[in-house]
């Protein structure tokens, strides 16, 4: 009886994800551009794809871009949220159904339609952002021109990417914040505690499960992060000094045509993500299973 | 108590700047889009608009391809919705109600698929649905959409299955109702409220995805509404910010609407199962 019922997803499955996982695998070992895609029939060269990639000084340098842009992303967007789930505890019930609501706009918007919006902020010649900021005298920012550098292409996607990863971030610790007993945070505070105190005895222990499986997840998410960066750096000016690993992957592999190349890169880049959501996996599968 | 009011006092001013911050983007987006093109490209910010226009939402959808994309993008998020649904919820009562040799491994992997950066496989699913001739078709892209669909309607909807009390199944069937008569019956209107929740989610998810249709689909009356949004610049000189923010709004409107239709019970979805729009 089970099977029956969760046959027919594993058959669809199968097909449409394990038939394509394993022509990755073959891809890989293939020497696959346009000529072979019309033939449907690759020519097989062994780890010829692999050693043209792992001696591809572009694809190690990516890979490190990748790792702190990823750092940078996740880490802002776990500590941001993290203080903004616990300024939610100490604001007034006016100001926290404002927040929450606005935080609820902005999940819900597509992120092609924000990368359009970012674009028309931070266009140079009259972005908003530009306006505000010479106001607010951070500084001239008349016609400064936002995408000019690489880290200022990748200082705007990471604005971006955490103004989007935000919501959810914030709006789920606060969840997991009101299971934290009042009675303890108050005896605590009336035996002395200090406010730091409190919240690594009291508060740390009940929501680090929470935060272990929100960084988890941002982390596989940024990683592998496509839409917001190809999208707002726009394709004419992305190139190896900028690319990230979901762009290299895009730009080598399918805009090249080279879909063997493109494949081992697949492959290496699967593997990485596969080591980094061990944990998050074990853990889920934990609830799971108690269940 | 006065250090705690004005304490209280200070959180609320930080939230309310926080609010600002996080909102100004979707209302400029707004506001640009009812501005006539002199504000707009004025060097001094309007940020109300004394003079609303339309004219920009006339512009947008009368681009080309603009009605030839939402409905695409409607057939195949209304198909991927209906099939991911039908085909997840068998496989969630299966996981909720039996234990079996090998549930372990379907839960990894439900989880674990979900991890896969969808990025990572456009090459093999391009060169497969190549292979079918399914590019170029709203089928491939269905297809690919139910590639993530599946997994997580799977284990949201097992999440909901699970909070359906046992005893209700099992007194149906001594009053003599057949298995299939318990799950029409009793199983099916009490999970309702899950699958309208995870088929907005599937919706959203499929409704926003750029990558895929972007790669499958070539031909432009054959796009959905990200990609279309994505070309609206083309590669004029001066740009139409305002006919773009119509757009971008028109695009994030059906988004928006399901999001706060079911935002209730977005909280479940971390347990649930992993969802970030």
């Amino acid at each position: 009886m089970p099977y029956g019922l969760i046959l027919p997803v594993v058959v669809v499955l199968g097909a449409i994800l394990g038939y394509p996982i394993y022509s990755l695998v073959r891809l890989s070992l293939q020497q696959y551009g346009l000529f072979e895609l019309i033939r449907h029939q690759g020519r097989y060269v062994g780890l010829h794809n692999f050693g043209l990639v792992l001696h591809d000084p572009v694809f190690w340098h990516t890979v490190v871009r990748t790792i702190i842009f990823t750092i940078a992303n996740v880490g802002l967007t776990m500590v941001i949220g993290t203080l903004t789930a616990l300024l939610l505890v100490r604001v007034s019930a006016w100001v926290r159904i404002l927040l929450t609501a606005g935080l609820v706009l902005v999940w819900a918007m597509p992120p092609v339609v924000a990368v359009q919006v970012w674009n028309w902020m931070t266009n140079y010649q009259n972005g908003v952002l530009n306006y505000v900021l010479t106001e607010l005298h951070v500084g001239n920012f008349f016609h400064h021109d936002w995408y000019a550098t690489t880290f200022s292409q990748l200082g705007i996607v990471t604005v971006l990417i955490v103004w989007g990863a935000l919501p959810f971030v914030i709006i789920t610790v606060y969840a997991a914040l009101s299971q934290v007993p009042a009675e303890l945070v108050e005896a605590a505070e009336i035996d002395g505690a200090r406010p730091w105190r409190v919240f690594l005895d009291v508060t740390m222990p009940v929501i680090r499960p929470v935060l272990l499986i929100l960084t988890s997840l941002s982390i596989l998410w940024d990683f592998g992060v496509f839409t917001q960066p190809y999208l707002l750096i726009g394709q004419p000016a992305i190139h190896p000094g900028n690319y990230l690993m979901a762009i290299y992957l895009f730009e080598e592999g399918y805009f090249k045509n080279d879909y063997g190349r493109g494949a081992a890169i697949s492959l290496l880049m699967l593997v990485i993500v596969a080591a980094m959501s061990v944990v998050y996996v074990r853990k889920m599968v934990r609830i799971g299973e108690v269940q | 108590m006065t250090r705690r009011n004005s304490s209280r006092t200070l959180w609320n001013t930080i939230g309310v700047a926080l609010f600002v911050v996080m909102v100004f983007p979707i209302f400029w987006m707004i506001s640009t889009a009812f501005k006539p093109d002199d504000e707009i490209n004025s060097r001094t910010p309007t940020w109300f608009s004394m003079h609303p226009t339309l004219s920009h939402f006339a512009t947008a959808i009368h681009k080309p391809f603009f009605w030839v994309d939402v409905k695409n993008s409607l057939i195949v998020v209304l198909l991927t919705v209906a099939v991911a649904m039908v085909l997840s919820l068998l496989a969630a009562v299966a996981l909720a109600k039996y234990r079996f040799t090998g549930r372990k491994l379907f839960i990894v992997l439900m989880i674990g698929i979900q991890m896969l950066p969808g990025v990572g496989l456009i090459i093999p699913l391009y060169v497969v649905l190549a292979r079918y001739h399914q590019v170029n078709t709203l089928t491939g892209v269905i297809i690919t959409y139910l590639t993530f669909a599946l997994p997580f309607s799977v284990w949201t909807l097992r999440g909901f299955v699970l909070g359906i009390p046992k005893d209700l199944e099992e007194a149906a069937m001594v009053d003599g109702s057949s298995r299939l008569g318990a799950f029409l019956r009793i199983l099916l209107p009490l999970v309702a409220p899950g699958l309208v929740a995870t088929s907005v989610f599937a919706f959203i998810t499929s409704w926003n995805e750029y990558i895929f249709a972007r790669i499958l689909l070539n031909d432009q009356g054959k796009q959905t509404a990200t990609v279309w949004l994505s070309y609206f610049l083309g590669t004029s000189k001066n740009t139409d910010w305002g006919g773009l923010m119509a757009g971008s709004t028109l695009v994030a409107i059906p988004v928006v609407v399901f999001f706060l239709l079911i935002q209730r019970r977005i909280a479940f979805g971390l347990t649930a199962g992993a969802v970030r729009g």
